[in-house]
């Protein structure tokens, strides 16, 4: 499988790490209970494209978005989960 | 059956005599044979005994296909077994030995299994061994008594155990086209990817490229196919972006294009140049495949068809062909289709005497016959083979009139003397690579085979791969007869006797039958239970006529029973090709600055991870105890120096790291002080406890972590996911500087004084560093950064400076030490020193324990929400019989062992844990064995006793628990 890192260009998956479905939506900390019951145990086991966080952590280390499909492991994109970098300091 | 070399033809090298062995007794043969061809010209029939029935076997194909002779290579006293003997390459002083006989291959005790042929039928094992209690024997017992005797009898060749002494090597490669096969359709896809200019890799498995072309009898733009592909290869050759591989298999089509293959770099020469590998490993990143991977032969299943002389048609033509090895009596061909005609007519040209083609069809067309008239001998049309006669090797063939719609004989039974019988039940697209890269594959009525599925990866099929079987399609200017590439739909001829399926596995066309009438009607399930096409050959030459068999038992059609899919690998590979260099330890090392300096003091270094920490400075005649004791009571009576270089740390910088901070961890940060540090603790987002460490605040933007030396990597990813993820507006950089500084921690009640002997530019006293302060000064002329922090519970500091200077300044403070008499402490001491305080280190935080199970809930912040905040009061998480942390005193005056069970009962039958043990050590502050432990209840049970409980170890013994503060409760030491 290759992964193609905005940064890095296509690269192979063993320099990435799995970072969990991103089709989860985060609560915010201070969230009731039942939602990040939900955020961390509940998963759809989907079978198609899957949006999925992968980190390349043997390259960038940037954290993608990759969409996946789960059945025939064809990456059909990628992109930064962070655009570009942030507001800058002291701004 | 008996071979011989016709006296001229073949692409051997006649001029080159190989001497080789094959069970012990010296042979010759000639450059380009393989094993299989050198002994068969040199009259050897028999290969092997086979699998359950010990029946003796010849070579029945040819290349990969091969199902019979197998045999053990011994290179340099290394066995190899189960080589397929039509693929091994002769060379001066190859060593072969025949497999499953004993005492030989003549004469083999094993066969008197098949007078009991009926007792192992399909399911044998499974019957015998698995099956209800017969008296007080039970099934499984049964197989325990009887394994060994079975596993002797039945089998495939035997492992070795010596060390291999080859290399392996992988390597990676990049292409625009790979082409797998080197036959016509190979070249020509070959040719004209490299023509559009792209890289191209053109893979074969044999020596010579060229595919069937090198034995073919037809004529390609007026020249025999041979020297047209010869021609070809040499062209691509000389092409600067293509990379022929010969004596590469192909084996494995993965995602993303990646194709996996191995090359016999060197197992067909007698010696290795220096540093050569024995096989390399190929990973091809393809920007497409084309699979010119040809097709291969299936037999038709009779009774007898596993007599040696036995083979598939175009097999005896490649031998005759190739090899120049040609059947030596009259030879029979069996065929249910045209394309045996070929090789009737080829093998008559080369020399062999056709005594008859018997086919089941009522007729043939008239380019067969045509072939037919060339080869000679009687062409016997709606006739079958009904069996086989001979010992060892095959001397006739009974023959009867057969109507193929109905399967049914007529007339009499004839028998036709015959040296060799050729068999052709047409040809199956060798279609393993495209189903490993694509949907399930598609059954042709007319070809009576499955063609190449819809492919899932960038990939084409061409030629005989692709169920295109005709030359002139496949390569313009080729000349070849006009034959039918349809077979007629019959794949067995059902006539009394034992008929083999799956040679390899000694699978009949009774058992298969069998396997249904019990219920197995399901490919897979009949795969499974009767081992068809299981073997090292994975049923090349059986999937098919065993499917037959199963959809005519069931009366369905093949297309509905369908077939397995296929998976890597298409053929045998070496677990040595795959792991190459990756063997041994394969984990890198890491060394603080400091290391060197810890083995010049003696130290024995102990694996933390991947870092390397002293364990002990041992002084000569100490035990380890006497060595950790002495080290960690220096630290409580003056100073101790030991390395904490290996910690965890990442600068976490920018104006809102205070408020990530306050985020990760669960208790308040944006509150703490320029200069001073912090305990923090993490959770996870399930609530669980997850790591600790400090932090020091260096300016209002930055901050430096510490984390622990197992977590330090999962950590920074952690905190790197959730500033991605979950609040990419925080204005926050991570950075590792966990290999940018060296650490020491300097404890006891001396350190201070160490210090003040030599760190300048900084005052140490209360005021200018009080507990959890920072301050910046030099040592020795570097700057230094000094944490007053203490994991031993004395008073300490952490010295910090640059890696590149790490040995510098810790000698500095060993100079500084000296009057003092400092001692450098290990992992032992260390963990002395904070089991006596109660401190939890990773085998407290175990991914199962909480912060209260640590009480370490003082740390949990209630002015703010935390990573874990919202999951870790769950009640099963407050329930009071978790297991808490506690403390151990052992009561026997003997040492308690990490990992042993806590149990209420004091008799070594008890079995109720209620908790084990996590740390142990002596204790020289209290001058006891003690250690931690979690236990059910936790604290509750304080002040009571229970029993250690450790069988493995024979440890059993009375214990005390009590608070996991042994020591100093109050910290009056380190804050003093």
């Amino acid at each position: 499988m290759l992964i193609p890192c905005p940064y890095c260009g296509p690269r192979d998956v063993g320099e990435f790490t799995y970072q969990g479905d991103a089709n989860r939506v985060r609560p915010a900390l201070d969230a009731p209970r039942a939602e990040w019951e939900t955020f961390v145990y509940e998963r759809v086991n989907t079978a198609g494209p899957h949006r999925e966080h992968w980190q390349h952590s043997g390259g960038c280390r940037a954290h993608l978005t990759v969409v996946r499909d789960t059945l025939t492991h064809h990456v059909l994109s990628a992109e930064f989960v962070r655009p570009g970098p942030v507001a800058k300091a002291g701004s | 059956m008996t071979m011989r070399r016709a006296s001229s033809g073949g692409r051997i090298d006649r001029t080159r005599t190989v001497r080789f062995t094959f069970d012990g007794k010296a042979y010759t043969g000639h450059a380009g044979d393989t094993l299989a061809s050198a002994l068969m010209a040199a009259g050897v029939s028999v290969f092997a005994r086979s699998f359950k029935y010990h029946r003796p076997r010849g070579v029945f194909a040819c290349g990969p296909d091969e199902p019979n002779a197998l045999v053990t290579l011994i290179s340099e006293g290394v066995r190899e077994p189960n080589v397929q003997a039509t693929l091994v390459e002769i060379f001066d002083g190859l060593d072969a030995e025949s497999q499953n006989r004993f005492p030989s291959l003549g004469f083999d005790i094993g066969a008197v299994n098949g007078l009991a042929g009926p007792l192992i039928s399909a399911g044998f094992y499974y019957k015998t061994f698995m099956g209800p209690v017969v008296g007080s024997i039970r099934g499984t017992r049964a197989w325990m008594l009887a394994e060994k005797a079975i596993r002797r009898a039945a089998g495939l060749g035997r492992a070795g155990h010596a060390p291999d002494p080859a290399r392996y090597e992988r390597v990676n490669a990049f292409c625009d086209t790979l082409v797998v096969g080197s036959g016509p359709a190979g070249l020509v896809a070959a040719e004209s990817a490299a023509a559009a200019g792209g890289r191209v890799i053109l893979a074969d498995l044999d020596a010579t490229m060229g595919g069937s072309a090198k034995w073919s009898s037809a004529m390609i733009d007026g020249r025999p196919a041979a020297e047209w592909a010869a021609g070809r290869v040499a062209a691509l050759e000389a092409m600067p972006n293509v990379r022929l591989l010969p004596r590469t298999t192909v084996w494995g089509y993965y995602d993303g294009n990646t194709l996996a293959a191995t090359e016999r770099v060197s197992d067909h020469k007698s010696s290795r140049a220096k540093g050569e590998p024995r096989q390399r490993s190929w990973t091809i990143r393809a920007g497409a495949a084309v699979l010119a991977t040809g097709a291969q032969e299936r037999p038709i299943v009779f009774p007898g068809n596993d007599r040696p002389g036995v083979m598939l048609a175009g097999a005896a033509l490649r031998h005759a062909g190739e090899f120049a090895v040609l059947p030596a009596g009259p030879v029979v061909i069996f065929t249910n289709n045209d394309s045996a005609y070929t090789a009737a007519a080829g093998l008559a040209e080369a020399g062999a005497e056709i005594a008859a083609i018997v086919d089941v069809r009522p007729e043939t067309s008239d380019a067969a016959r045509a072939l037919a008239d060339k080869a000679g001998g009687e062409l016997l049309t709606g006739h079958a083979i009904v069996h086989t006669h001979g010992g060892k090797a095959l001397s006739s063939v009974s023959v009867r009139r057969f109507t193929l719609e109905s399967g049914t004989f007529s007339g009499e039974t004839r028998r036709i003397e015959a040296g060799c019988l050729a068999v052709s039940g047409g040809w199956s697209p060798m279609i393993h690579l495209a189903s490993q890269a694509g949907g399930k594959p598609a059954w042709s009525e007319t070809l009576q085979a499955f063609l190449p599925p819809e492919p899932t990866q960038d990939w084409t099929a061409v030629g005989a791969a692709d169920g295109t079987f005709r030359l002139a399609d496949i390569v313009t200017g080729a000349e070849a007869p006009e034959l039918d590439p349809a077979p007629a739909p019959c794949l067995e001829i059902a006539s009394p006797g034992k008929a083999f399926v799956d040679f390899q596995h000694d699978v009949t066309a009774d058992d298969v039958r069998l396997a249904h009438r019990e219920g197995f009607a399901s490919v897979e399930h009949l795969k499974r239970y009767t081992t068809l096409g299981m073997a090292t050959d994975q049923g090349r030459t059986s999937n098919i006529p065993g499917m037959a068999i199963l959809a005519a038992a069931t009366g369905r059609t093949i297309a509905e029973t369908g077939t397995t899919r296929f998976r890597p690998p298409f053929s045998p590979v070496s677990i040595a090709a795959i792991a190459a260099d990756r063997h041994g330890d394969l984990r890198p090392e890491r060394r603080t600055p400091l290391h060197d300096w810890h083995v010049e003091r003696g130290a024995i270094m102990q694996p933390a991870g991947l870092w390397f920490r002293p364990r002990i400075y041992g002084d000569p005649g100490e035990t380890v105890e006497q060595a950790y004791v002495r080290e960690a009571k220096a630290v409580r009576e003056r100073v101790g120096i030991v390395d904490v270089s290996t910690l965890g740390k990442i600068a976490v910088q920018g104006p809102d790291a205070a408020a990530f901070l306050d985020r990760v961890y669960t208790n308040m940060f944006s509150t703490l002080k320029v200069g001073r540090a912090r305990y923090g603790l993490m959770l996870r987002e399930d609530g669980f406890a997850y790591d600790d460490g400090t932090t020091w605040r260096l300016s209002e933007t930055d901050f430096l972590m510490t984390t622990t030396t197992a977590n330090a990597g999962r950590v920074m990813q952690n905190l790197e996911y959730w500033l991605d993820t979950a609040w990419p507006d925080l204005r926050v950089a991570l950075t590792s500087v966990t290999d940018q500084w060296a650490g020491a921690a300097v404890a006891g009640p001396k350190s201070r004084e160490v210090l003040a002997a030599c760190v300048t530019g900084t005052g140490l006293d209360d005021d200018a560093l009080p507990f959890m302060g920072i301050v910046h000064g030099e040592i020795a002329g570097v700057p230094v950064m000094i944490c007053r922090l203490s994991f031993s519970g004395e008073l300490a500091y952490e010295v910090y400076c640059g890696a590149g200077h790490g040995r510098h300044v810790w000698e500095a403070l060993m100079e500084a030490g000296e009057p003092h008499h400092i001692v450098p402490y290990g992992l032992e001491a260390l963990g002395t020193l904070r089991i006596e305080k109660g401190h939890v280190t990773a085998t407290e935080i175990d991914g199962r324990t909480t912060a209260r199970d640590l009480h370490l809930d003082w740390m949990l912040s209630g002015k703010k929400p935390f990573i874990g905040s919202a999951l870790m009061d769950r009640e099963a998480l407050l329930a009071p019989d978790r297991l808490g942390l506690v403390g151990l005193v052992s009561l026997d005056g003997r040492a308690l062992t990490a990992g042993a069970h806590i149990v209420e009962r004091g008799d070594r039958e008890a079995r109720d844990s209620i908790g084990h043990v996590t740390a142990v050590c002596f204790s020289p502050a209290l001058g006891k064995y003690v250690g931690l432990a979690l236990i059910r209840g936790g604290k509750a049970r304080i002040g009571s006793r229970a029993h250690l409980s450790d069988p493995l170890r024979d440890r059993f013994g009375p214990v005390e628990i009590v608070s996991h503060h042994f020591f100093d409760p109050d910290g009056s030491r380190m804050h003093g």
